[in-house]
């Protein structure tokens, strides 16, 4: 075997696997073939970079030129270039600033320079489908010193205690007293288990995708840790079937663990046994919920059911167990090989390390973002995010998905950590990070997420099956013109009422979209109420389209295509629209070639 | 199955294959020339000669990447080191069997093999 000295890494992630790259990896490698190099030149498979608006990205080692936005027709001129000739294809290099500069480098970029990647270290870096991939970027060292050494669990739990690690999931439980408290928990027949949440169910919201498709690795490292330390045997995985890839890489991953003795009976010859099976979750959203998702591991339907009993008491099968989420896992390796102190020093005074972020929405570089604790929604926004497209102002940005809520443009310094989200009535949830621009209605958003909530209630408790459906309606009634004063009193009183008495997260936090919307865009509401106007033009029942008449030609084209003959006018001669017939479906304004049709 | 030498003998085998991926500017570069002229001259055994020295030595801290004509199209094939913090050194003139010498004297052993150089052959 020769020296192999380029490799290009590919992105397989969802995002990248939608835009066709699998094709772009038979198409290199078919290619170098040809060109007689495939001996010398690697095409790697690899996990999402995070520049996800630019899929799918090709990176080219040793040079790290990023390829962004690559086709099937660019691979021949990248091989013939670059690979060949040594000269990078400047054309489909990755491209920032307002001068239109291409960056060689990824950390160079404003994209990567405010990052920190710790949860998503090894993605874009490894192939995830190559447990030798993982080991060669030390992986598996932590599991091989505690099995050598015999480190006592508690050193080990400690260790998590110290380092402040918080839950990823959104509540933000200290990691390391649920450990504390599994490892306590007394079996009668021995018996405790070990659990991942991967069914990550926020709109919008892809890291934990992200990181199972990219490393998978490193979270099955640390459950079989996890099951060293609290003394489980056992693990399960509880991912969502609506995420193929990251399935399949998981069984694989799974598989080679198991080949290499790293997974299974007598775990190193240490006596240790850890064995890990898949859940596949049908998609529901309250599965996500530690009680609900144990449950449904069991077998039966997904409910929630009322705590105390903690899980790490009374969980799965009515065992102790260790329920984390899939960027907490993803930690936990780095922090026991780099030191708990170092984790311990990047973050805010009670958040700390990183958290991982799934930006969408209005915003130019949609993708996946790893920040420092305390870094300010600004930097999020304006400088990874690249700022909001087509020249919008920022409006307001949504964290936590169903659960959190509206951090609006005024509050756009906050420093992003658990408390501080929490003080301003939003919280950190799992990391969808969705913007807004001044397009955005925001009773239209609330009840966009709301109706997301009515469809996802399980139903078990009234609180929620009832008073989300309510809620709703309530919305509803003010997007259509209909709603009064009292009404905005009675949406906030009932949101308390859900927040106060619902059974389990899903329905306690799902008044909070509301809550912040109208804590902060009162104004919106009450122009929806008073004067029955959509400020953002969204709501369709108050929404008004006007023919300018100076500009109307009257070529009659809005006229043949309105659905509801709402439209009136000689050939000719400027043309009236019918307000009590109109159903403000937009059509008019669509075909109109002459600019005459405006919203107000 | 595997023992922990195994999986120690693998971490350093796959090391030093993803070292590559790594953003390293202390890394020596060696260039190849591979335009027309270089090829016709014999710079693909050359370079398949530096990958598989390489490769035989397990050496880590090296990238070997090609590029086009730099020029001297009659001293093809031609090769460029570039040790960090030193002047770049230009060999010419490149038959496979020179380039094991190449690679042990400069490579490791940061000596020059003066007589390949341009200012040997000029």
């Amino acid at each position: 075997m020769s020296h192999i000295r380029s490799h290009i890494m590919v992105c397989t992630g969802t995002g990248c696997t939608s835009s066709d790259s699998p094709r772009l990896i038979s198409a290199f490698e078919d290619e170098l073939k040809l060109e007689g190099m495939d001996q010398e030149v690697r095409v790697v498979k690899t996990g999402c970079f995070g520049l996800c608006a630019m899929g799918p990205i090709v990176m080219v080692f040793p040079e790290g030129a990023c390829y962004t936005r690559v086709t099937v027709d660019d691979v021949h001129e990248i091989v013939s270039e670059h690979i060949v000739k040594g000269r990078i294809v400047k054309r489909l290099l990755h491209m920032e600033g307002e001068e239109g500069q291409s960056v060689t480098s990824l950390n160079e970029t404003q994209f990567y320079k405010h990052q920190l990647r710790i949860a998503l270290r090894n993605c874009g870096v490894i192939n995830p489908e190559s447990i030798d991939e993982y080991i060669g970027v030390d992986g598996y060292t932590a599991l091989e010193r505690i099995l050598t050494e015999k480190t006592p669990p508690q050193e080990i739990i400690d260790a998590l205690k110290k380092s402040g690690l918080r839950g990823r999931g959104g509540a933000g439980f200290p990691t390391g007293n649920k450990w504390q408290f599994t490892y306590d928990a007394v079996s009668p027949d021995g018996v405790k288990y070990v659990c991942c949440n991967a069914d990550e169910g926020d709109p919008g919201a892809f890291m934990d995708r992200s990181v199972l498709e990219g490393d998978p690795f490193s979270v099955i490292e640390a459950m079989t840790i996890a099951g060293y330390a609290i003394g489980s045997s056992q693990g399960y995985i509880y991912i969502r079937a609506e995420y193929p890839i990251a399935v399949k890489r998981l069984e694989l991953a799974i598989k080679q663990a198991e080949e290499y003795g790293l997974l299974g009976d007598d775990i190193l010859g240490s006596g240790f046994s850890f064995h890990l099976e898949l859940r596949l979750g049908a998609g529901a959203f309250v599965c996500g919920e530690e009680t609900a998702l144990m449950t449904s591991i069991e077998g039966h339907r997904g409910e929630p059911r009322p705590r105390p009993p903690f899980p790490a008491v009374k969980g799965l099968f009515g065992k102790p167990t260790l329920l984390n989420n899939v960027e907490t896992y993803a930690n936990i390796t780095w922090i026991l090989n780099n030191g708990w102190e170092k984790f311990a020093a990047i973050g805010t005074e009670k958040s700390k390390g990183t958290k991982v972020f799934a930006l969408g929405g209005k915003i130019t570089n949609t993708g996946l973002v790893e920040v420092p604790m305390g870094t300010t929604l600004r930097t999020i926004i304006e400088d990874i995010g690249g700022g909001i497209p087509n020249g919008k102002k920022f409006k307001a940005a949504q964290t936590g998905g169903p659960s959190g809520g509206c951090i609006p443009a005024e509050l756009i310094d906050t420093p992003i950590d658990y408390d501080s989200l929490t003080a301003i009535g939003s919280m950190m949830g799992s990391g969808g990070l969705i913007v807004m621009d001044e397009d955005n209605c925001m009773v239209d958003i609330a009840k966009f997420f709301l109706e997301f909530c009515v469809d996802e209630s399980c139903g078990k408790c009234v609180p929620c099956r009832i008073g989300t459906k309510r809620l709703y309606d309530l919305l509803c009634k003010i997007t259509d013109g209909k709603g009064t004063l009292e009404d905005l009193d009675t949406i906030e009183e009932l949101c308390h009422h859900l927040k106060d008495s619902a059974l389990c997260a899903l329905g306690q936090s799902a008044p909070n979209p509301v809550l912040s919307t109208l804590k902060y865009f009162r104004d919106e509401y009450v122009a929806h109420v008073v004067e029955k106007r959509c400020p953002a033009g969204v709501c369709r029942n108050l929404t008004r389209y006007i023919i300018d008449p100076g500009k109307c030609k009257g070529c009659t084209l809005c006229a043949r295509n309105c659905p509801v003959n709402a439209i009136s006018g000689a050939v000719k001669a400027p043309h009236v629209i019918d307000q009590n017939k109109c159903i403000h479906c937009g059509l008019c304004q669509t075909n109109c070639r002459f600019d005459a049709i405006s919203k107000s | 199955m595997k023992s922990l030498e195994e999986l120690k003998a693998i971490r350093e085998k796959m090391k030093r294959q993803m070292d590559l991926r790594e953003d390293n500017e202390s890394n020596i570069r060696v260039v190849v020339g591979m335009a027309t002229c270089g090829i016709a001259a014999g710079a693909r055994p050359v370079m398949t000669a530096f990958l598989d020295e390489i490769n035989r030595r397990g050496l880590t801290n090296v990238t070997v990447s090609q590029t086009g004509c730099i020029g001297v199209c009659r001293l093809e094939p031609v090769a460029e080191v570039f040790v960090p913090g030193e002047e770049k050194v230009t060999y010419v003139r490149l038959r496979p069997e020179m380039v094991p010498a190449i690679v042990e004297q400069h490579l490791v052993n940061h000596s020059v093999v003066q007589d390949y150089t341009i200012g040997a052959a000029e």
